[in-house]
């Protein structure tokens, strides 16, 4: 050991050019790679700041607190697309938690026999697979054209929050059966062998022993699905219909923030109160982030045990 | 149903194991007894926890398994048995300590809430007893709802152990239980395992072979052919086999020659 690292000394101060300019492009390259990270965390903030800024100086309480007036002025707040959001992600996960959930287990906890038992369960099986990578991939419009055509004009929901959740359940479904699916896989399988071995049945084993650990990473598949829903504008423009009146039921119409967004830029004069707006969208997905986080570890922490 | 003292605990009958096409074991034949201490030696891959795991059916688990042959336990042949039954009256000890991420009390209370107990105070005393049992109760009574995943490995193990007993087994199976721990920890399952003799029937795989002279009754030694299929050599009473084994094979082995 001690032979070859003299030799290799002795070998550097032969080559002690060859060193120096080593040195000199490291640096370089610290020193780009250091600017790259630096320009891109500089646009993301001079971003948040302008918007931020910008919206801060309409925010008041009268904006959160009074529904939008309606017409090319783009008077009023934004009190009632607030709660349409909330009735919005409440429900669409509603909706596509257990589906998503329920499959993930499916496919990691039971298609494995099912697949030996016949040739058609396999190909089903496969298929679904397939499908769900493939939808991860579609763009949300697709969804929203899916949703309008069979949610809102064939099964006469109209516009509502009812067409607008069951779309959205569509749109993130994927995205919950993947975080699920990867959950489920990563739980030891000496967790699932000690249950069994202690007479414990297939089902129990999964309630209470699988799902609990995999728990961390589904829930940061469902708040990350949160986050889709609460950005989404052009799924909803078509199937949640754009009413700034506040929802009386699922079969009503509503407007979400980010649609509000859009709808304030795009056909009033108010692009302050866009601005506005937009602000209080990032202030939510930032707290939903760091809610992510926070209740992640804590999870993890919880079930790791180191509490 | 316990068996009474030197009654047979299981009868093997021609058991064969197959993964797919691969044949891990062939032709065993033998009478394991009860409340007695059963050690499985051989070298790697001769199919020891592949036999241990065919007495509680975990073989079923692994994706186109095949049994041949029949083990009878308590004169019922298992494959007739309700699957959750036997396991509950075979305890497994795995080779690693596998608690849940559970607390203490959660883990030894796991298998008890299987089968349908509720009552907390009946729960409360079945973690004490199988705690007791498995000589951990001492130094865990104070942290009962702390992590299971925060002890030691020899106290994980303990607690497995613990975990097992909880559901009032008669047989115990235990694949390499202390190879994954230090020598005092190693030590102390020994002790636990003689004191479990009493109440019940262990079988038991082991590297070890100061560890299977010492600490058990009978001994099983497993080999495998040029097909990779194991097979058993010799079985008998522990002091005969580590003696005066019949066969030149276990000599061998035994004293380090091969495995
Ligand atoms: N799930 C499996 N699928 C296919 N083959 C397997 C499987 N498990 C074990 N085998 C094979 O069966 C044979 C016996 O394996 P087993 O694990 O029972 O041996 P062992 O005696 O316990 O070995 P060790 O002392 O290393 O633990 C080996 O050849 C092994 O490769
Ligand atoms: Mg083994």
């Amino acid at each position: 050991m001690t032979s070859t690292e003299t030799g290799s000394i002795i070998s550097l101060a032969k080559t002690n050019k060859n060193y120096k300019l080593n040195k000199i492009t490291q640096y370089f390259g610290y020193a780009l790679v250091w600017a790259c990270g630096f320009a891109a965390i500089a646009a993301v903030f001079w971003i948040l700041g302008y918007v931020l800024s910008q919206g801060f100086q309409v925010i008041n309480y009268e904006f959160l607190f009074t529904r939008p007036a309606g017409g090319v002025s783009g008077e009023g707040g934004i009190s009632t697309t607030v709660v349409s959001t909330v009735y919005l992600v409440v429900l669409t996960l509603v909706i596509a938690t257990p589906l998503g959930v329920g499959a993930a287990v499916y496919l990691v906890e039971y298609a494995g026999d099912a697949v030996k038992e016949s040739k058609l369960v396999a190909f089903l099986v496969q298929a679904a697979r397939m499908g769900v990578e493939i939808l991860a991939g579609v763009p949300s419009i697709v969804f929203g054209l899916f949703g309008f055509s069979l949610f809102v004009l064939y099964l006469k929901f109209g516009f509502s929050l009812l067409s607008a959740s069951l779309s959205g359940a569509a749109l993130i479904l994927p995205t919950i059966i993947r975080t699920s699916e990867e959950a489920l896989l990563t739980v030891p399988r000496s967790y699932r062998e000690g249950s069994l071995s202690l007479g414990a049945t297939r089902w129990h084993t999964i309630y209470s022993v699988v799902l609990p650990t995999a728990m961390p990473g589904i829930v940061t598949g469902i708040v990350l699905s949160v986050g889709r829903i609460i950005a989404e504008t052009a799924i909803f423009w078509v199937t949640l219909g754009g009413s700034f009146y506040l929802p009386q039921s699922i079969r009503h119409s509503g407007r979400s923030l980010a649609l509000h967004v859009y709808m304030l830029a795009s056909e009033t004069r108010a692009f302050d109160k866009a601005m506005g707006t937009a602000a209080i969208l990032i202030l939510t997905i930032i707290v939903l982030n760091l809610t992510i986080n926070l209740v992640s570890r804590r999870l993890t922490k919880h079930i790791s045990g180191k509490v | 149903m316990t068996s009474e003292k030197n009654g047979h605990k299981f009868i093997i009958n021609n058991l064969e194991v197959f993964y797919g096409d691969f044949r891990a074991l062939k032709g065993i034949n033998m009478v394991i007894k009860a409340n007695a201490i059963t050690s499985i030696i051989g070298p790697s891959g001769c199919g020891k926890s592949t036999f241990l795991r065919a007495f509680n059916r975990m073989n079923d688990l692994v994706p186109n398994t095949s049994t041949k042959g029949q083990i009878e336990k308590d004169a019922l042949d298992i494959q007739m048995l309700d699957v959750a039954e036997l396991r509950k009256s075979v305890g497994m000890i795995f080779q690693r300590p596998n608690p849940f991420p559970k607390s203490i009390f959660d883990n030894v209370a796991y298998g008890p809430r299987a089968h349908g107990i509720k009552a907390i105070n009946q729960l409360e005393e079945i973690v004490e007893c199988s705690l007791r049992q498995a000589v951990l109760w001492d130094e865990v009574k104070d942290t009962l709802h702390k992590s299971a995943l925060a002890l030691s490995g020899g106290q994980q193990q303990r607690l497995c152990i613990a975990r097992a007993l909880a559901v009032n087994p008669d047989v115990l199976l235990m694949d390499e239980p202390a190879s994954a721990l230090d020598p005092i920890a190693s030590l102390k399952i020994e002790e636990l395992i003689q004191e479990l003799k009493q109440t019940l029937t262990v079988i038991i795989v082991t590297h070890n072979m100061q560890q299977a002279a010492r600490a058990s009754d009978y001994t099983a030694f497993f080999n495998m052919d040029d097909d990779r299929a194991g097979y058993l050599v010799e079985y008998d009473i522990t002091a005969k086999v580590f003696t005066n084994p019949e066969k030149r094979l276990t000599e061998d082995y035994i004293s380090g020659r091969f495995g």
